[in-house]
């Protein structure tokens, strides 16, 4: 077992100074405001992204209902927002002044109990991170203790998937239905909406992002991340070598899941808005097409699939708004039958052996081939 | 041309410097009386808005993919032929419509994205869209946060009022209160079952029907049962619906669910010829879709139907079939969108210019007499005085007007005793 000693392998390294300087430094130069605050919405998908690599990408472990994680972290930032928005100030035109608009709407005349703890914002960051993560426990527990696996997996967090957006939509005098929580409006006093707020909570959001690369990286490169692709490759000679499958399948579960719920509260504070249509089965999906588009064995190669994918969804809706679903779709079709490793698999295959060459060129023979080989998990 | 355009820039400062406030309203008239055709746009744009020498640009922004692409593509053909219309007849302050057309998929944060870059990017004048609340919930920070102006068409719940919408549908009270008057009147009607989709505008709808029933017509509501939107099971309340007999069944169910609603009303056996049901959430939009033989008998509350009979709607549906092909219907809500661009287009001229602030003042008071439903004008709250009908549908899908208002019904949209 050839454990890499350092953190990033020279590829990796690449990948990590690319994104940092285009993340960094040249999209805040070069876009726009308006432009920039849709690039922060499309990084929350990559959270979701980076959680789908440890969880299917290296652990083999299908979840069709990230969208659920997603939502939980989500609606746990909104509602802290929403309480905030909601002061009695601002609703004095309510028949009960003090609550969020949804609930006077369908004639709740105090705030849940539920509700409450979500005045502070401690407790909502534990939540974000707590509430999915437990969530995530449960469900993991209940499926991979009993063997349950590959496609029934699949299939059960599809059905997690609808039914939270049935909870959801059914419960409206709570959770604001199927219109959501909206008009998001300040983060303990201080404005979201305003430009420099959307600049600085981009910047917030990278450096998160960056932190969760780093997590992700170093389950990957410890014993756990060796252990997870020789369950994906070989489940029962983990389970004879003594190993307990379910509870690394659960770890990964559920780290996916935190990262997701990340994503999801970065969604609520960026776009001010948070609502079912993240949480169903339709963008539990996406998501997992994002991680596939972008190279599922690969942590940068699925944060460029959710970035990609998103802007194209953006521009092509843009330019051609009654034909762009069709051309999104044939996007798919094309990168999955062309480049089944997405399109990390389309560098690794084609961009960086050249860049190899022109370093083995300038420098003499180092030791860089053994570190390239490491990373290729094999694909199936 | 520019030498003109400043003749029409000093002649109102002159008359200011003159007149003072008093003479104001004349400015409009007085460069497209006297002077050049359009005023220029340095006077008539002062924020920056996307206003040249010959062009003023709006957006368009529905749905034509998705699930409500069904129930909006009226409305953008209605948007799309009134721009049409406006530009022929040489458009709003010398200055023809250009549209860019943005498709919020049927999901309501992209509604709220495409809104940001309609106002951010593309600085149009003014956004005709939206068309569930949801969507309008999720648009209206974006139009208030960046001040754009909104014309929303559908008949929507109300609890609702900004300086930058205008509500071109009815808002709840104003659709449903007259029809509920004149079916107690007319039918004797003392029980109701109210039937609707589950989402915020079918409950706030039937609260304010409830509490109008009970009291103001004295009457009584024997049933309140919602469903998930989509939802095409409806047996269990048919059921209901035979156990209680009510006077009146009172539906608000909305989109694809209504094709089940009324085939299973009629297989088990509910003729609604003698059973009335009173909706109004069904236009000529959805009997195509329901079938005119599973709906014939019922009857529809709402502002406009196809086959009104006035001057203005017959020059307006033969150009509408002329433009989207024979087979169109219009409903209710694809009328209220082709008021969109004539009321801003109208409110335009009034205010002098299309800056947003002065819009929103000059609002209150706009009447448009070509209205295809006959006349509208605009209420301090931004919301349509209008006439409510109801109409019986008929085995042609079309609608028989059968009552209508005697007066402009006003709109209120928070509704005292009804909250």
């Amino acid at each position: 077992m050839i454990i890499n000693s350092r953190f990033f392998n020279r590829s990796e390294l690449m990948g990590f100074i690319a994104l940092a300087a285009v993340l960094f430094v040249i999209l805040p130069l070069t876009l726009d405001v308006f432009r920039l605050n849709l690039v922060a919405k499309y990084l929350t998908y990559a959270f979701v992204a980076i959680g789908l690599v440890l969880c299917w990408g290296y652990g083999g472990i299908l979840s069709l209902g990230q969208g659920v994680f997603f939502g939980l972290g989500g609606y746990c930032m909104a509602m802290f927002l929403k309480l905030e928005a909601s002061s009695v100030e601002n609703t004095k035109i309510q028949s009960t002044p003090g609550i969020p608009d949804f609930m006077d709407w369908n004639q709740i005349t105090s705030l849940p109990l539920f509700w409450q703890p979500f005045h502070s914002l401690t407790f909502t960051v534990l939540a974000i991170i707590l509430v999915p993560g437990l969530f995530a426990l449960i469900i993991g527990t209940a499926m991979f203790k009993r063997r349950v696996g590959g496609t029934y997996f699949a299939i059960i967090t599809q059905a997690v998937a609808a039914i939270l957006t049935i909870l959801i939509v059914g419960q409206q005098g709570y959770t604001g239905g199927i219109n959501g929580m909206t008009d998001l409006r300040t983060l303990k006093g201080w404005d979201i909406r305003p430009d420099h707020a959307k600049i600085i909570l981009y910047f917030v959001e990278v450096v998160l992002l960056f932190a969760c690369i780093g997590i992700a990286q170093f389950i990957r490169l410890t014993k756990l991340g060796r252990i997870l692709v020789a369950m994906r490759e070989q489940e029962d000679r983990v389970r004879f070598s003594g190993y307990s499958v379910a509870n690394f399948k659960i770890f990964a579960f559920c780290m996916a899941a935190i990262f997701a719920a990340i994503g999801g509260a970065m969604f609520a504070l960026n776009v001010g808005f948070m609502s079912p249509s993240f949480v169903g089965i339709v963008p539990s999906i996406e998501m997992v097409i994002y991680t596939a588009v972008g190279g599922r064995m690969s942590i940068f190669g699925a944060i460029w699939g959710a970035i990609l994918v998103n802007f194209a969804k953006t521009s092509l809706s843009e330019s051609f708004p009654q034909l762009w679903l069709f051309g999104l779709g044939a996007l798919f079709i094309a990168v999955v039958l062309a480049f089944p490793n997405g399109l990390s698999g389309l560098w690794a295959d084609y961009v960086q052996p050249r860049i190899d060459r022109l370093f083995a060129s300038r420098k003499a023979k180092t030791s860089w081939s053994e570190n390239s080989v490491a990373d290729g998990a094999p694909a199936e | 041309m520019s030498d003109e355009a400043n003749k029409g820039l000093l002649s109102p400062l002159r008359r200011k410097l003159l007149m003072g406030m008093a003479a104001v309203p004349a400015i409009t008239m007085l460069p497209r009386a006297s002077f050049a055709q359009a005023p220029a746009t340095s006077a008539v744009n002062t924020t920056g808005l996307a206003v040249t020498d010959t062009e003023v640009t709006v957006g368009i922004l529905h749905s034509a993919t998705g699930t409500m692409a069904i129930s909006e593509t009226g409305s953008i053909e209605a948007e799309k032929l009134a721009i049409e219309q406006i530009n022929a007849m040489g458009g709003v302050l010398g200055r023809k419509i250009k549209f860019i057309q943005e498709d919020g998929a049927s999901d309501w944060p992209t509604f709220a994205e495409k809104a940001k870059k309609l106002l951010v990017n593309d600085k149009v004048a003014a956004i005709m869209g939206c068309w569930t609340s949801a969507s309008r919930k999720a648009v209206l920070p974006v139009m208030e946060q960046y001040n754009g102006m909104l014309y929303y068409p559908t008949f929507y719940e109300g609890l609702e009022q900004s300086k930058n919408v205008i509500y071109t549908g009815q808002e709840a009270t104003q659709q449903i209160l007259a029809g509920l008057n004149w079916i107690a009147k007319e039918k004797g009607a003392k029980t109701f079952f109210f039937i609707g989709s589950d989402y915020i505008w079918p409950r706030t709808s039937n609260k304010i029907a409830r509490k109008h029933v009970e009291n103001v017509l004295k009457g009584k509501v024997v049933g309140e049962e919602y469903y998930a939107l989509g939802s095409t099971q409806f047996n269990s309340v048919i059921n209901k619906i035979k156990l209680t007999k009510p006077d009146v069944i009172f539906t608000d169910v909305v989109g694809g669910s209504n094709v089940a609603f009324y085939k299973q009303l009629k297989a088990a056996g509910i003729d609604l010829a003698k059973q009335p049901l009173l909706t109004i959430s069904v236009t000529e939009d959805e009997i195509d879709g329901i079938g005119g033989e599973n709906i014939a008998g019922a009857y529809a509350c709402m502002k406009y139907f196809q086959s009104l009979d006035n001057a203005n709607n017959k020059t307006f549906v033969p150009a509408f079939k002329k433009m989207w092909g024979e087979k169109t219907v219009i409903g209710d809500v694809t009328q209220a969108a082709y008021l969109g661009p004539w009321l801003w287009k109208l409110t335009v001229e009034k205010a002098g210019s299309f800056d947003v602030d002065k819009i929103a003042a000059a609002s209150p008071g706009v009447e448009f007499k070509g209205a295809p439903e006959g006349y509208v004008r605009i209420h301090e709250n931004h919301h349509l005085w209008s006439k409510t009908r109801v109409g019986r549908a008929k085995l042609d899908g079309q609608f028989e007007l059968i009552y209508e208002t005697a007066d402009l019904v006003e709109p209120d949209p928070f509704p005292k005793g009804y909250q």
